[in-house]
Protein backbone atom coordinates (compact mmCIF):
# COMPACT_ATOMS: atom_id res chain seq x y z
CA UNK A 1 0.00 0.00 0.00
CA UNK A 2 1.02 3.62 -0.81
CA UNK A 3 2.02 6.42 1.66
CA UNK A 4 -1.20 8.44 2.50
CA UNK A 5 -1.67 11.74 0.72
CA UNK A 6 -1.86 13.83 3.66
CA UNK A 7 0.04 12.74 6.93
CA UNK A 8 -0.84 15.06 10.04
CA UNK A 9 1.13 13.97 12.91
CA UNK A 10 0.76 14.99 16.70
CA UNK A 11 -0.50 18.43 15.77
CA UNK A 12 -0.87 20.96 18.25
CA UNK A 13 -1.86 24.43 17.82
CA UNK A 14 -2.93 27.33 20.92
CA UNK A 15 -4.07 30.42 20.52
CA UNK A 16 -2.77 33.27 22.87
CA UNK A 17 -4.59 36.28 23.28
CA UNK A 18 -3.77 38.84 26.06
CA UNK A 19 -5.71 37.64 28.88
CA UNK A 20 -5.19 33.34 28.09
CA UNK A 21 -4.24 30.87 25.89
CA UNK A 22 -6.81 28.21 24.16
CA UNK A 23 -5.65 25.36 23.29
CA UNK A 24 -7.35 24.95 19.74
CA UNK A 25 -5.94 21.32 19.01
CA UNK A 26 -4.59 18.69 20.55
CA UNK A 27 -2.47 15.69 19.51
CA UNK A 28 -4.20 15.21 16.08
CA UNK A 29 -3.29 12.12 14.46
CA UNK A 30 -4.41 11.80 10.39
CA UNK A 31 -3.60 9.87 7.17
CA UNK A 32 -5.90 10.47 4.46
CA UNK A 33 -5.17 8.64 1.29
CA UNK A 34 -5.01 9.79 -2.43
CA UNK A 35 -9.27 9.86 -3.64
CA UNK A 36 -10.37 9.56 0.02
CA UNK A 37 -13.32 11.98 0.42
CA UNK A 38 -13.41 12.26 4.71
CA UNK A 39 -15.85 14.09 6.33
CA UNK A 40 -15.00 16.00 9.89
CA UNK A 41 -17.61 16.41 12.33
CA UNK A 42 -17.64 18.60 16.22
CA UNK A 43 -19.29 20.79 18.01
CA UNK A 44 -18.64 24.34 17.01
CA UNK A 45 -15.58 25.72 18.42
CA UNK A 46 -12.96 22.42 18.52
CA UNK A 47 -10.98 23.55 16.08
CA UNK A 48 -12.09 22.24 12.55
CA UNK A 49 -11.45 25.59 10.80
CA UNK A 50 -7.62 25.47 12.67
CA UNK A 51 -6.91 22.35 11.51
CA UNK A 52 -8.54 22.84 7.84
CA UNK A 53 -6.77 26.17 8.12
CA UNK A 54 -3.24 24.70 9.07
CA UNK A 55 -3.41 21.89 6.22
CA UNK A 56 -4.02 24.53 3.94
CA UNK A 57 -1.19 26.58 5.51
CA UNK A 58 -3.37 29.67 5.86
CA UNK A 59 -2.20 28.78 9.40
CA UNK A 60 0.91 27.15 11.30
CA UNK A 61 0.90 24.78 13.92
CA UNK A 62 2.69 24.65 16.64
CA UNK A 63 4.18 21.55 17.35
CA UNK A 64 3.74 18.31 15.13
CA UNK A 65 4.04 17.58 11.96
CA UNK A 66 1.86 18.05 8.61
CA UNK A 67 3.13 16.71 4.87
CA UNK A 68 1.51 16.49 2.17
CA UNK A 69 2.79 14.26 -0.84
CA UNK A 70 5.25 13.67 1.89
CA UNK A 71 6.56 17.56 1.93
CA UNK A 72 5.82 19.24 4.93
CA UNK A 73 3.50 22.44 3.77
CA UNK A 74 5.07 25.65 3.79
CA UNK A 75 2.58 27.91 2.98
CA UNK A 76 -0.74 28.48 1.01
CA UNK A 77 -0.50 27.03 -2.26
CA UNK A 78 -2.99 26.28 -5.36
CA UNK A 79 -1.95 22.13 -4.71
CA UNK A 80 -4.65 23.08 -1.84
CA UNK A 81 -7.67 24.20 -2.70
CA UNK A 82 -9.76 25.86 0.13
CA UNK A 83 -13.37 26.83 0.07
CA UNK A 84 -14.28 28.85 2.91
CA UNK A 85 -18.37 29.02 4.21
CA UNK A 86 -18.79 32.41 1.70
CA UNK A 87 -18.42 31.83 -1.42
CA UNK A 88 -15.36 34.69 -1.62
CA UNK A 89 -15.72 35.40 -5.30
CA UNK A 90 -14.28 38.92 -6.72
CA UNK A 91 -17.37 41.04 -7.63
CA UNK A 92 -15.77 42.76 -10.26
CA UNK A 93 -15.08 39.49 -12.14
CA UNK A 94 -17.71 37.55 -14.58
CA UNK A 95 -18.42 33.69 -13.19
CA UNK A 96 -15.71 32.50 -15.93
CA UNK A 97 -12.96 35.36 -15.19
CA UNK A 98 -13.89 34.17 -11.48
CA UNK A 99 -13.10 30.79 -12.63
CA UNK A 100 -9.75 31.27 -14.49
CA UNK A 101 -9.07 33.86 -11.68
CA UNK A 102 -5.11 35.01 -13.13
CA UNK A 103 -4.92 32.65 -15.80
CA UNK A 104 -5.92 33.91 -18.98
CA UNK A 105 -9.18 32.59 -20.82
CA UNK A 106 -7.57 33.46 -24.14
CA UNK A 107 -5.26 30.62 -23.37
CA UNK A 108 -7.13 27.96 -25.38
CA UNK A 109 -6.57 25.06 -22.83
CA UNK A 110 -7.76 27.23 -20.00
CA UNK A 111 -10.57 28.16 -21.61
CA UNK A 112 -11.74 24.52 -22.66
CA UNK A 113 -10.98 23.36 -19.35
CA UNK A 114 -13.00 26.34 -17.70
CA UNK A 115 -15.86 26.16 -19.96
CA UNK A 116 -15.74 22.22 -18.54
CA UNK A 117 -15.87 23.69 -15.25
CA UNK A 118 -18.75 24.94 -15.79
CA UNK A 119 -20.89 22.24 -17.05
CA UNK A 120 -19.52 20.18 -14.30
CA UNK A 121 -20.66 22.64 -11.81
CA UNK A 122 -23.71 22.47 -13.60
CA UNK A 123 -23.84 26.61 -14.33
CA UNK A 124 -24.25 26.32 -18.17
CA UNK A 125 -25.20 30.05 -19.19
CA UNK A 126 -23.87 31.86 -16.23
CA UNK A 127 -20.46 32.32 -17.38
CA UNK A 128 -20.97 36.04 -18.03
CA UNK A 129 -23.31 36.60 -15.01
CA UNK A 130 -21.62 38.60 -12.35
CA UNK A 131 -21.48 37.12 -8.29
CA UNK A 132 -24.03 39.51 -7.47
CA UNK A 133 -26.42 38.01 -10.10
CA UNK A 134 -25.89 34.55 -8.40
CA UNK A 135 -27.64 32.95 -6.08
CA UNK A 136 -25.54 31.41 -2.71
CA UNK A 137 -25.31 27.93 -4.40
CA UNK A 138 -24.79 29.16 -8.03
CA UNK A 139 -21.78 31.20 -5.99
CA UNK A 140 -20.42 28.22 -4.00
CA UNK A 141 -19.92 26.38 -7.03
CA UNK A 142 -17.87 28.86 -9.01
CA UNK A 143 -15.53 28.68 -5.73
CA UNK A 144 -15.59 25.17 -6.44
CA UNK A 145 -14.99 25.49 -9.61
CA UNK A 146 -12.24 28.01 -9.26
CA UNK A 147 -10.54 25.61 -7.24
CA UNK A 148 -10.94 22.40 -8.99
CA UNK A 149 -9.14 24.40 -12.31
CA UNK A 150 -6.00 24.39 -10.65
CA UNK A 151 -5.85 20.39 -10.16
CA UNK A 152 -5.30 20.48 -6.27
CA UNK A 153 -4.08 17.91 -4.60
CA UNK A 154 -6.30 18.20 -2.04
CA UNK A 155 -9.70 20.15 -1.33
CA UNK A 156 -10.64 21.48 1.81
CA UNK A 157 -13.80 22.57 2.49
CA UNK A 158 -15.16 24.46 5.40
CA UNK A 159 -18.43 23.94 6.39
CA UNK A 160 -19.27 24.95 2.64
CA UNK A 161 -22.75 24.50 2.44
CA UNK A 162 -23.54 25.81 6.20
CA UNK A 163 -25.25 29.25 5.00
CA UNK A 164 -27.31 27.66 2.46
CA UNK A 165 -30.91 25.96 2.60
CA UNK A 166 -31.96 22.52 3.14
CA UNK A 167 -32.83 21.82 -1.00
CA UNK A 168 -29.51 23.66 -2.29
CA UNK A 169 -27.43 21.91 0.34
CA UNK A 170 -28.89 18.91 -0.80
CA UNK A 171 -28.33 19.82 -4.70
CA UNK A 172 -24.78 20.92 -3.77
CA UNK A 173 -24.09 17.60 -1.93
CA UNK A 174 -24.77 15.67 -5.36
CA UNK A 175 -22.98 17.89 -7.21
CA UNK A 176 -20.03 17.76 -4.82
CA UNK A 177 -20.24 13.81 -5.27
CA UNK A 178 -20.26 14.14 -9.15
CA UNK A 179 -17.48 15.96 -9.05
CA UNK A 180 -15.99 13.80 -6.72
CA UNK A 181 -16.43 10.64 -9.04
CA UNK A 182 -15.74 12.35 -12.10
CA UNK A 183 -11.88 13.94 -11.25
CA UNK A 184 -11.28 11.98 -8.03
CA UNK A 185 -10.15 15.21 -6.50
CA UNK A 186 -9.30 13.52 -2.38
CA UNK A 187 -11.31 16.25 -0.63
CA UNK A 188 -11.66 17.03 3.59
CA UNK A 189 -15.41 18.75 4.17
CA UNK A 190 -15.89 19.76 7.51
CA UNK A 191 -19.51 20.37 8.74
CA UNK A 192 -21.88 20.81 11.50
CA UNK A 193 -24.41 18.50 9.68
CA UNK A 194 -24.59 14.60 10.53
CA UNK A 195 -26.79 13.98 7.25
CA UNK A 196 -24.01 15.96 5.20
CA UNK A 197 -21.15 13.67 7.18
CA UNK A 198 -22.63 10.58 6.73
CA UNK A 199 -23.86 11.05 3.12
CA UNK A 200 -20.49 12.66 1.87
CA UNK A 201 -17.65 10.63 3.71
CA UNK A 202 -16.34 7.28 3.19
CA UNK A 203 -15.12 8.27 6.61
CA UNK A 204 -16.21 10.35 9.45
CA UNK A 205 -13.44 11.80 11.83
CA UNK A 206 -15.34 13.31 14.85
CA UNK A 207 -13.89 15.63 17.10
CA UNK A 208 -14.79 16.89 20.34
CA UNK A 209 -13.95 20.65 21.78
CA UNK A 210 -11.76 21.74 24.50
CA UNK A 211 -8.96 20.81 23.30
CA UNK A 212 -9.60 20.08 19.96
CA UNK A 213 -9.10 16.50 19.38
CA UNK A 214 -10.16 13.65 17.23
CA UNK A 215 -12.28 11.56 19.52
CA UNK A 216 -13.27 8.56 16.80
CA UNK A 217 -13.42 7.87 13.52
CA UNK A 218 -16.07 5.78 11.32
CA UNK A 219 -15.59 3.93 7.83
CA UNK A 220 -18.69 4.17 5.71
CA UNK A 221 -19.11 1.27 3.93
CA UNK A 222 -21.76 2.07 2.05
CA UNK A 223 -22.10 2.78 -1.77
CA UNK A 224 -22.72 6.08 -3.12
CA UNK A 225 -25.19 7.37 -4.28
CA UNK A 226 -26.63 7.14 -0.47
CA UNK A 227 -30.10 7.37 0.23
CA UNK A 228 -30.55 9.13 3.29
CA UNK A 229 -33.79 7.08 3.87
CA UNK A 230 -32.40 3.82 4.04
CA UNK A 231 -31.53 1.96 7.18
CA UNK A 232 -28.28 1.08 6.91
CA UNK A 233 -28.28 5.06 5.83
CA UNK A 234 -29.20 5.51 9.51
CA UNK A 235 -27.31 3.54 11.57
CA UNK A 236 -24.42 5.00 10.72
CA UNK A 237 -26.33 8.45 11.94
CA UNK A 238 -26.79 6.90 14.89
CA UNK A 239 -23.34 5.56 15.42
CA UNK A 240 -22.03 9.45 15.10
CA UNK A 241 -24.96 10.19 17.56
CA UNK A 242 -23.60 7.78 19.91
CA UNK A 243 -19.89 9.33 19.95
CA UNK A 244 -21.44 12.62 20.65
CA UNK A 245 -23.38 11.63 23.59
CA UNK A 246 -19.88 10.15 24.74
CA UNK A 247 -18.26 13.74 23.86
CA UNK A 248 -21.54 15.47 25.92
CA UNK A 249 -20.94 13.09 29.26
CA UNK A 250 -17.46 13.63 29.41
CA UNK A 251 -17.74 17.62 29.28
CA UNK A 252 -20.54 17.16 31.37
CA UNK A 253 -18.64 14.77 33.95
CA UNK A 254 -15.38 17.09 33.81
CA UNK A 255 -17.23 20.59 34.64
CA UNK A 256 -19.66 18.51 37.14
CA UNK A 257 -15.98 17.68 38.99
CA UNK A 258 -15.14 21.13 38.86
CA UNK A 259 -18.10 22.60 40.62
CA UNK B 1 -56.40 17.32 -4.94
CA UNK B 2 -57.69 18.59 -8.60
CA UNK B 3 -54.82 18.93 -10.77
CA UNK B 4 -56.31 21.65 -12.67
CA UNK B 5 -57.20 24.13 -10.06
CA UNK B 6 -53.49 23.90 -8.62
CA UNK B 7 -52.28 25.31 -12.19
CA UNK B 8 -50.86 28.98 -11.94
CA UNK B 9 -53.19 31.73 -13.18
CA UNK B 10 -51.50 34.19 -15.01
CA UNK B 11 -52.79 37.89 -15.54
CA UNK B 12 -53.26 38.11 -19.49
CA UNK B 13 -53.13 42.28 -19.50
CA UNK B 14 -50.23 42.04 -21.47
CA UNK B 15 -49.58 38.77 -22.71
CA UNK B 16 -50.21 39.37 -26.42
CA UNK B 17 -46.99 41.61 -27.04
CA UNK B 18 -43.60 40.13 -26.93
CA UNK B 19 -42.06 40.81 -23.06
CA UNK B 20 -38.58 42.50 -23.95
CA UNK B 21 -40.20 45.29 -26.32
CA UNK B 22 -43.12 46.13 -24.33
CA UNK B 23 -40.13 46.34 -21.22
CA UNK B 24 -38.50 48.50 -23.84
CA UNK B 25 -40.49 50.86 -24.69
CA UNK B 26 -41.71 51.30 -20.95
CA UNK B 27 -38.76 52.01 -19.95
CA UNK B 28 -38.01 54.68 -22.73
CA UNK B 29 -41.20 56.09 -21.92
CA UNK B 30 -40.71 56.60 -18.62
CA UNK B 31 -37.13 58.18 -18.65
CA UNK B 32 -39.21 60.82 -21.02
CA UNK B 33 -41.26 61.59 -18.48
CA UNK B 34 -38.94 61.80 -15.91
CA UNK B 35 -36.78 64.37 -18.19
CA UNK B 36 -39.84 66.37 -18.98
CA UNK B 37 -41.02 66.37 -15.45
CA UNK B 38 -37.50 67.33 -14.39
CA UNK B 39 -37.74 70.37 -16.78
CA UNK B 40 -40.91 71.92 -15.81
CA UNK B 41 -39.69 74.02 -13.21
CA UNK B 42 -36.55 75.33 -14.51
CA UNK B 43 -39.10 76.55 -18.14
CA UNK B 44 -41.49 77.92 -15.89
CA UNK B 45 -38.78 80.02 -13.46
CA UNK B 46 -37.25 81.48 -17.04
CA UNK B 47 -40.65 82.06 -18.65
CA UNK B 48 -41.62 83.77 -15.83
CA UNK B 49 -38.13 85.36 -15.79
CA UNK B 50 -38.88 86.77 -19.36
CA UNK B 51 -42.11 87.72 -18.91
CA UNK B 52 -41.25 89.82 -15.86
CA UNK B 53 -38.79 91.70 -17.64
CA UNK B 54 -40.19 92.28 -20.55
CA UNK B 55 -43.08 93.94 -18.43
CA UNK B 56 -40.63 96.46 -17.01
CA UNK B 57 -41.22 94.76 -13.05
CA UNK B 58 -37.74 94.01 -12.99
CA UNK B 59 -34.23 95.90 -13.24
CA UNK B 60 -32.54 95.31 -16.65
CA UNK B 61 -29.04 95.67 -14.90
CA UNK B 62 -29.57 93.48 -12.16
CA UNK B 63 -31.95 90.97 -13.92
CA UNK B 64 -31.02 91.21 -17.83
CA UNK B 65 -34.14 89.14 -19.41
CA UNK B 66 -32.95 85.34 -21.28
CA UNK B 67 -33.34 86.94 -24.48
CA UNK B 68 -30.72 89.60 -23.80
CA UNK B 69 -28.41 87.08 -21.77
CA UNK B 70 -28.84 85.27 -25.07
CA UNK B 71 -27.69 87.69 -27.35
CA UNK B 72 -25.01 88.25 -25.28
CA UNK B 73 -23.40 84.97 -25.16
CA UNK B 74 -24.52 85.01 -29.63
CA UNK B 75 -22.34 87.66 -29.88
CA UNK B 76 -19.61 86.41 -27.38
CA UNK B 77 -19.45 83.55 -29.42
CA UNK B 78 -19.29 85.26 -32.92
CA UNK B 79 -16.51 87.52 -31.85
CA UNK B 80 -14.63 84.60 -30.56
CA UNK B 81 -13.81 85.84 -27.24
CA UNK B 82 -16.09 82.71 -25.88
CA UNK B 83 -13.88 79.90 -27.70
CA UNK B 84 -10.55 81.56 -26.35
CA UNK B 85 -11.57 82.05 -23.13
CA UNK B 86 -13.52 79.09 -22.66
CA UNK B 87 -10.13 77.16 -24.11
CA UNK B 88 -7.71 79.19 -21.94
CA UNK B 89 -10.33 77.77 -19.16
CA UNK B 90 -10.55 74.21 -19.60
CA UNK B 91 -6.60 73.98 -20.37
CA UNK B 92 -6.22 75.11 -16.83
CA UNK B 93 -8.69 73.25 -15.44
CA UNK B 94 -7.38 69.78 -17.33
CA UNK B 95 -3.68 70.75 -16.39
CA UNK B 96 -4.37 71.73 -12.62
CA UNK B 97 -7.11 68.64 -12.36
CA UNK B 98 -4.26 66.53 -13.94
CA UNK B 99 -1.25 67.50 -11.65
CA UNK B 100 -3.64 67.58 -8.50
CA UNK B 101 -5.56 64.25 -8.83
CA UNK B 102 -2.73 62.22 -10.53
CA UNK B 103 -1.04 63.18 -7.35
CA UNK B 104 -3.98 62.38 -4.82
CA UNK B 105 -4.24 59.02 -7.00
CA UNK B 106 -0.18 58.39 -6.22
CA UNK B 107 0.44 59.00 -2.89
CA UNK B 108 -3.40 57.43 -1.67
CA UNK B 109 -2.42 54.28 -3.04
CA UNK B 110 1.62 54.35 -1.84
CA UNK B 111 -0.33 55.60 2.21
CA UNK B 112 -2.80 52.92 1.33
CA UNK B 113 -0.70 50.13 0.61
CA UNK B 114 2.14 50.81 3.30
CA UNK B 115 1.53 51.42 6.63
CA UNK B 116 4.90 53.17 7.30
CA UNK B 117 4.04 55.50 4.23
CA UNK B 118 0.64 55.73 6.08
CA UNK B 119 2.84 57.29 9.37
CA UNK B 120 5.31 59.55 7.49
CA UNK B 121 2.72 60.94 5.34
CA UNK B 122 -1.20 60.97 6.46
CA UNK B 123 -1.47 62.96 9.16
CA UNK B 124 0.45 65.85 7.71
CA UNK B 125 -1.83 66.08 4.56
CA UNK B 126 -4.60 65.69 6.79
CA UNK B 127 -3.52 69.07 8.18
CA UNK B 128 -3.26 70.75 4.74
CA UNK B 129 -6.67 69.74 3.76
CA UNK B 130 -7.53 71.68 6.96
CA UNK B 131 -6.41 75.21 5.21
CA UNK B 132 -9.43 76.71 3.72
CA UNK B 133 -8.73 76.85 -0.07
CA UNK B 134 -9.60 79.74 -0.70
CA UNK B 135 -7.76 81.79 1.79
CA UNK B 136 -4.31 80.82 0.13
CA UNK B 137 -5.38 82.07 -3.36
CA UNK B 138 -3.55 85.28 -2.42
CA UNK B 139 -0.60 83.56 -1.36
CA UNK B 140 -0.55 81.55 -4.57
CA UNK B 141 -0.46 84.89 -6.43
CA UNK B 142 2.13 85.95 -4.56
CA UNK B 143 4.31 82.96 -5.35
CA UNK B 144 3.52 81.97 -8.29
CA UNK B 145 2.29 85.06 -9.87
CA UNK B 146 -0.68 86.16 -11.90
CA UNK B 147 0.47 84.05 -15.06
CA UNK B 148 -1.13 80.20 -15.58
CA UNK B 149 1.25 78.53 -12.67
CA UNK B 150 -0.75 80.10 -9.46
CA UNK B 151 -4.08 79.78 -11.58
CA UNK B 152 -3.27 75.28 -12.22
CA UNK B 153 -1.18 75.11 -8.62
CA UNK B 154 -4.72 76.20 -6.95
CA UNK B 155 -6.98 73.77 -9.27
CA UNK B 156 -4.35 71.47 -8.08
CA UNK B 157 -4.61 71.84 -5.17
CA UNK B 158 -8.23 71.69 -4.91
CA UNK B 159 -8.04 68.29 -6.67
CA UNK B 160 -5.39 66.42 -4.79
CA UNK B 161 -7.09 66.13 -1.84
CA UNK B 162 -11.00 64.03 -2.21
CA UNK B 163 -8.60 61.82 -4.59
CA UNK B 164 -6.31 60.99 -2.05
CA UNK B 165 -8.49 60.60 0.72
CA UNK B 166 -11.60 58.05 -1.35
CA UNK B 167 -7.72 56.28 -3.40
CA UNK B 168 -7.07 55.67 0.83
CA UNK B 169 -10.06 54.30 1.68
CA UNK B 170 -10.87 52.29 -1.18
CA UNK B 171 -7.43 50.43 -0.81
CA UNK B 172 -8.30 49.95 2.90
CA UNK B 173 -11.42 49.14 2.24
CA UNK B 174 -10.38 45.92 0.40
CA UNK B 175 -12.07 42.97 1.49
CA UNK B 176 -9.97 41.04 3.97
CA UNK B 177 -11.22 37.59 3.41
CA UNK B 178 -10.20 38.11 -0.30
CA UNK B 179 -6.94 38.62 0.97
CA UNK B 180 -7.10 34.80 1.95
CA UNK B 181 -8.61 33.87 -1.32
CA UNK B 182 -5.74 35.59 -2.97
CA UNK B 183 -3.15 33.47 -0.90
CA UNK B 184 -4.65 30.51 -1.58
CA UNK B 185 -4.88 30.85 -5.01
CA UNK B 186 -0.96 31.47 -4.95
CA UNK B 187 -0.98 35.25 -5.80
CA UNK B 188 2.52 36.92 -5.72
CA UNK B 189 2.52 40.52 -4.15
CA UNK B 190 2.61 42.24 -7.35
CA UNK B 191 -1.02 39.86 -8.41
CA UNK B 192 -2.29 40.41 -5.65
CA UNK B 193 -2.00 44.23 -6.16
CA UNK B 194 -2.96 44.65 -9.99
CA UNK B 195 -5.52 41.89 -9.54
CA UNK B 196 -7.09 42.34 -6.19
CA UNK B 197 -6.53 46.14 -4.22
CA UNK B 198 -6.62 47.94 -7.36
CA UNK B 199 -9.76 46.55 -8.93
CA UNK B 200 -11.77 46.82 -5.34
CA UNK B 201 -10.03 50.46 -5.30
CA UNK B 202 -11.62 51.75 -8.20
CA UNK B 203 -15.17 53.01 -6.79
CA UNK B 204 -13.23 55.09 -4.32
CA UNK B 205 -11.30 56.39 -7.35
CA UNK B 206 -14.30 57.13 -9.00
CA UNK B 207 -15.95 58.61 -5.78
CA UNK B 208 -12.63 60.67 -5.76
CA UNK B 209 -12.74 61.95 -9.11
CA UNK B 210 -16.24 63.20 -9.35
CA UNK B 211 -15.31 64.98 -6.01
CA UNK B 212 -12.31 66.66 -6.92
CA UNK B 213 -13.57 67.72 -10.53
CA UNK B 214 -16.31 69.55 -8.71
CA UNK B 215 -13.70 71.30 -6.98
CA UNK B 216 -11.14 72.00 -9.95
CA UNK B 217 -14.19 73.98 -11.46
CA UNK B 218 -14.45 76.70 -8.27
CA UNK B 219 -10.84 77.08 -7.88
CA UNK B 220 -10.67 77.58 -11.69
CA UNK B 221 -13.19 80.12 -11.00
CA UNK B 222 -11.69 81.71 -8.05
CA UNK B 223 -8.31 81.71 -9.95
CA UNK B 224 -9.83 83.54 -13.13
CA UNK B 225 -11.49 86.33 -11.06
CA UNK B 226 -8.71 86.85 -7.84
CA UNK B 227 -5.94 88.05 -11.03
CA UNK B 228 -5.98 86.88 -14.16
CA UNK B 229 -5.85 88.27 -18.28
CA UNK B 230 -7.77 85.64 -19.58
CA UNK B 231 -10.10 82.88 -19.15
CA UNK B 232 -13.62 82.70 -18.57
CA UNK B 233 -13.56 83.95 -14.90
CA UNK B 234 -11.88 87.18 -16.55
CA UNK B 235 -14.41 87.47 -18.80
CA UNK B 236 -16.88 87.98 -15.99
CA UNK B 237 -14.91 90.21 -13.71
CA UNK B 238 -14.19 92.45 -16.83
CA UNK B 239 -18.20 92.13 -17.87
CA UNK B 240 -18.95 93.13 -14.17
CA UNK B 241 -16.04 96.01 -14.10
CA UNK B 242 -18.48 97.66 -17.15
CA UNK B 243 -21.85 96.63 -15.49
CA UNK B 244 -22.18 94.25 -18.34
CA UNK B 245 -24.31 92.10 -16.37
CA UNK B 246 -25.96 89.40 -19.18
CA UNK B 247 -22.01 88.72 -19.59
CA UNK B 248 -22.01 87.94 -16.35
CA UNK B 249 -24.78 85.33 -16.69
CA UNK B 250 -23.58 84.03 -19.45
CA UNK B 251 -20.46 83.10 -17.78
CA UNK B 252 -22.32 81.69 -14.81
CA UNK B 253 -24.07 79.51 -17.18
CA UNK B 254 -21.12 78.22 -18.68
CA UNK B 255 -19.59 77.45 -15.74
CA UNK B 256 -22.53 74.93 -14.38
CA UNK B 257 -22.90 73.28 -18.31
CA UNK B 258 -19.30 72.58 -17.77
CA UNK B 259 -19.22 71.31 -14.34
CA UNK B 260 -22.72 68.81 -15.06
CA UNK B 261 -21.43 67.54 -18.24
CA UNK B 262 -18.02 66.78 -16.63
CA UNK B 263 -20.09 64.75 -13.95
CA UNK B 264 -22.18 63.38 -16.57
CA UNK B 265 -18.72 62.22 -18.69
CA UNK B 266 -17.36 60.69 -14.78
CA UNK B 267 -20.60 59.12 -13.73
CA UNK B 268 -21.12 57.48 -17.47
CA UNK B 269 -17.79 56.24 -17.27
CA UNK B 270 -18.56 55.11 -13.29
CA UNK B 271 -21.66 53.08 -14.94
CA UNK B 272 -19.01 51.22 -17.44
CA UNK B 273 -16.38 50.75 -15.20
CA UNK B 274 -18.47 49.92 -12.43
CA UNK B 275 -21.47 47.38 -13.83
CA UNK B 276 -20.32 44.85 -11.53
CA UNK B 277 -22.17 46.59 -8.87
CA UNK B 278 -25.67 47.09 -10.33
CA UNK B 279 -27.39 49.49 -10.42
N1 LIG C 1 -7.29 33.63 15.32
C1 LIG C 1 -7.66 33.14 16.52
N2 LIG C 1 -7.28 33.78 17.65
C2 LIG C 1 -7.64 33.29 18.86
N3 LIG C 1 -8.38 32.18 19.04
C3 LIG C 1 -8.78 31.51 17.96
C4 LIG C 1 -8.45 31.94 16.63
N4 LIG C 1 -8.99 31.08 15.75
C5 LIG C 1 -9.61 30.15 16.47
N5 LIG C 1 -9.50 30.39 17.80
C6 LIG C 1 -10.03 29.57 18.89
O1 LIG C 1 -9.71 28.23 18.61
C7 LIG C 1 -10.80 27.38 18.88
C8 LIG C 1 -11.18 26.60 17.63
O2 LIG C 1 -11.66 27.50 16.65
P1 LIG C 1 -12.17 27.02 15.22
O3 LIG C 1 -12.58 28.22 14.47
O4 LIG C 1 -11.14 26.16 14.61
O5 LIG C 1 -13.44 26.14 15.60
P2 LIG C 1 -14.50 25.45 14.66
O6 LIG C 1 -14.56 24.04 15.06
O7 LIG C 1 -14.21 25.74 13.25
O8 LIG C 1 -15.84 26.15 15.10
P3 LIG C 1 -17.13 26.47 14.22
O9 LIG C 1 -17.82 25.15 14.06
O10 LIG C 1 -17.91 27.41 15.08
O11 LIG C 1 -16.67 27.05 12.94
C9 LIG C 1 -11.92 28.26 19.40
O12 LIG C 1 -11.93 28.18 20.80
C10 LIG C 1 -11.55 29.64 18.95
O13 LIG C 1 -11.97 30.57 19.90
MG1 LIG D 1 -15.20 26.87 11.69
Amino acid sequence: MSAALLEIENLNKSFRTDSKSVQALRGIELDVREGEFVTVIGPSGCGKSTLLRIIAGLERGETGTVKLSGEPIRGPGIDKGFIFQEPRLFPWLTVEKNIAADLSLRKPEVRSKVDELIRLVKLEGFAKAYPRELSGGMAQRVAIARALLRKPKILLLDEPFGALDAFTRAHMQEVLLDIWKHNGTTMILVTHDIDEAVFLGSRIMILKPRPGEIRGQIAVELSYPRKKASTAFQEYRYRVLREFERIDELAWGESGAGI
Amino acid sequence: MSSHSSAPRRTSKWAHSPPEHRNRRAVLLRRAGDALLGLLLPVAVLVLWQWFGDAGRISPLLFPTPSVIWASFLWLLETGMLGESLGVSLARTAAGFGLGAGLGLVVGLAVGLSRVIERLLDSSVQMLRMIPHISVTFLFVLWFGIGETSKIMLIAKGSFFPLYIYTFLGVRNTDNKLFEVVRVLGYSRFKTLVRLVLPATVPGVMLGIRLSLAIAWVSLVVSEMMGSTSGLGYLMMDARAMSDTPIVFVGIALFTLLGKLTDMLVVYMERRLLAWRGS
